[in-house]
């Protein structure tokens, strides 16, 4: 008995969770905002008691946030597992401070980072990007572009952890369970694949695509198959 | 009016010999006019119908020959022809590029509606009309085949495209989502052009083309054309060599 199936990926990131708390009426450029100076800080800050006051205000701003904790429990497991084998490393190489420091740290970013996405919609997140990309025009990068680029990440995670699924799964249908080629390969080549298609999706969609004559851009017509 | 010109599309391949990349014909030479309000592109795997679909919004362009739409050149007004022509793909998961459908559909919305609140609001309706209202704020990635589907044709249609080319959308669908989304197009107001494998979705066109070979064979009614299509494929040799020998199970050395 393994109890019921679980989606492929049940992760917070890039799941909008609505609501009216105070962190959801935040503007999304001061949400991005403390979230790019808390890394920062904790990056530039050391030692173990700031980081664990970081990640206890992460936690309580989650908590201001209500967004529930079984949305996250799933996702946070994961980043503990990992957090944890950080720390235990550190701790053999450098002491139990640098370990706490560190997996401490990791666990608040992943929370803040969580609270933002699950507090804003990837909308208004576009927008707010595209509008601090703006000065990007100068050297050539269209902002709504680079805007994009940032909402197809939060879609984008989840997919790719469905496609190294599916290619464990083919590897174990086929006897290969302790290959790690017969995974890696497979499921390297699905990104590139799905990569290729999402970019055509986007383009048919007419999605931040140039304006100029794309057959002068392409450098002929002929396609490359 | 969607006119293709004299239209052929080539392609490198690699040799496999090692040699210098081949170039190859996809498609062509084609010419058409199409102003009926459904076609169907019916043919096999590998026959030239994707390239000829992807030709009718500027995603892959001729090598040869022009096509139009409306009058719009896809070579040299591919963003006006595209805002002109939706498109939809087999595989609903490549096109779907936001974390939820309200925000995919508001995706497709920012170049027509600059408020947030309007756009939000407009994505939800294009959601209710299709009855996925109850799903606009869950994560993509746990909806059904069929709802990814339907939320792609959503995506695209919320910006009311005047023609929707769609290539084979029901082929990785159930029943159930094949007959739902072919409902959906059948009372679309605009013109559509679909890919297809199912021969009575094409039964129901105005007009159906048969592609073989990277040519398109036959233009006609859908009886003909279907006819026609069953003549190809019962001439067609079994891509599979079944030998004795394949079906008998090898011996371990």
């Amino acid at each position: 008995m393994s109890g019921p199936l679980r989606p492929r990926w049940a992760g917070p990131l890039g799941l909008h969770h609505p609501g009216t708390s105070v962190v959801h009426r935040a503007s999304p450029g001061l949400k991005l905002g403390v979230l790019a100076a808390a890394g920062l800080a904790l990056a530039l800050v050391r030692g173990p008691f700031p980081a664990l006051v970081a990640l206890a205000l992460a936690v309580a701003v989650q908590g201001v946030a209500r967004v529930p904790w079984h949305r996250t429990a799933r996702a946070a497991t994961g980043v503990l597992a990992l957090a944890l084998l950080l720390g235990a490393y550190q701790w053999w190489a450098r002491g139990w401070a640098v370990a706490v420091e560190t997996a401490a740290d990791l666990v608040a970013l992943v929370v803040l980072a969580s609270v933002v996405t699950a507090t804003t919609r990837a909308d208004a997140l576009l927008d707010t990007v595209a509008r601090a990309a703006r000065p990007l025009r100068h050297v050539g990068l269209p902002p709504e572009t680079v805007a994009l680029v940032c909402g197809l990440v939060l879609r984008t995670v989840p997919v790719l952890v469905q496609d190294a699924a599916e290619a464990r799964d083919a590897a174990r249908a086929r006897g290969l369970d302790r290959s790690v080629r017969a995974t890696v390969v497979p499921a390297a080549v699905r990104m590139v694949g799905h990569a290729r298609v999402t970019g055509d999706a986007l383009a048919a969609r007419g999605v931040g695509e140039p304006t100029e004559d794309r057959r002068a851009d392409a450098g002929g017509s002929t396609v490359r198959a | 009016m969607i006119e293709l010109d004299d239209v052929v599309v080539t392609a490198y391949r690699p040799d496999p010999a090692g040699g210098p990349d081949q170039v190859v014909r996809l498609l062509g030479s084609v010419s058409l006019r199409l102003d009926e309000r459904r076609v169907a592109v019916v043919g096999a795997n590998g026959s030239g119908k994707s390239t000829l679909a992807r030709l009718l919004n500027g995603l892959v362009l001729p090598s040869a020959g022009a096509v139009r739409v409306d009058g719009l050149d896809t070579a040299t007004d591919g963003p006006a022809v595209r805002r002109r022509v939706g498109f939809v793909f087999t595989d609903p998961d490549a096109q779907l590029v936001m974390p939820t459908p309200l925000e995919d559909v508001a995706l497709s919305l920012r170049r027509v509606e600059p408020d947030p609140d309007a756009r939000e609001a407009l994505a939800r309706s294009a959601l209710a009309r299709v009855g996925l209202a109850d799903h606009a704020e869950l994560p993509v990635h746990v909806l059904s085949g069929g709802q990814k589907q339907l939320l792609a044709l959503t995506s695209v249609l919320a910006v009311e495209p005047d023609v929707l080319v769609c290539d084979e959308p029901t082929t990785l669908l159930d029943l159930r989502w094949r007959r739902t989304v072919d409902a959906l197009l059948d009372r679309l107001p605009q013109r559509v052009v679909v890919v297809t494998h199912d021969l009575d979705a094409a039964a129901r066109a105005d007009r159906v083309l048969v592609v073989h070979d990277g040519t398109v064979v036959h233009d006609g009614d859908p009886g003909g054309a279907i006819a026609r299509y069953r003549e190809l494929m019962a001439d067609e040799t079994s891509p599979l060599p079944m030998t004795d020998a394949c079906a008998r199970r090898p011996t371990r050395p």
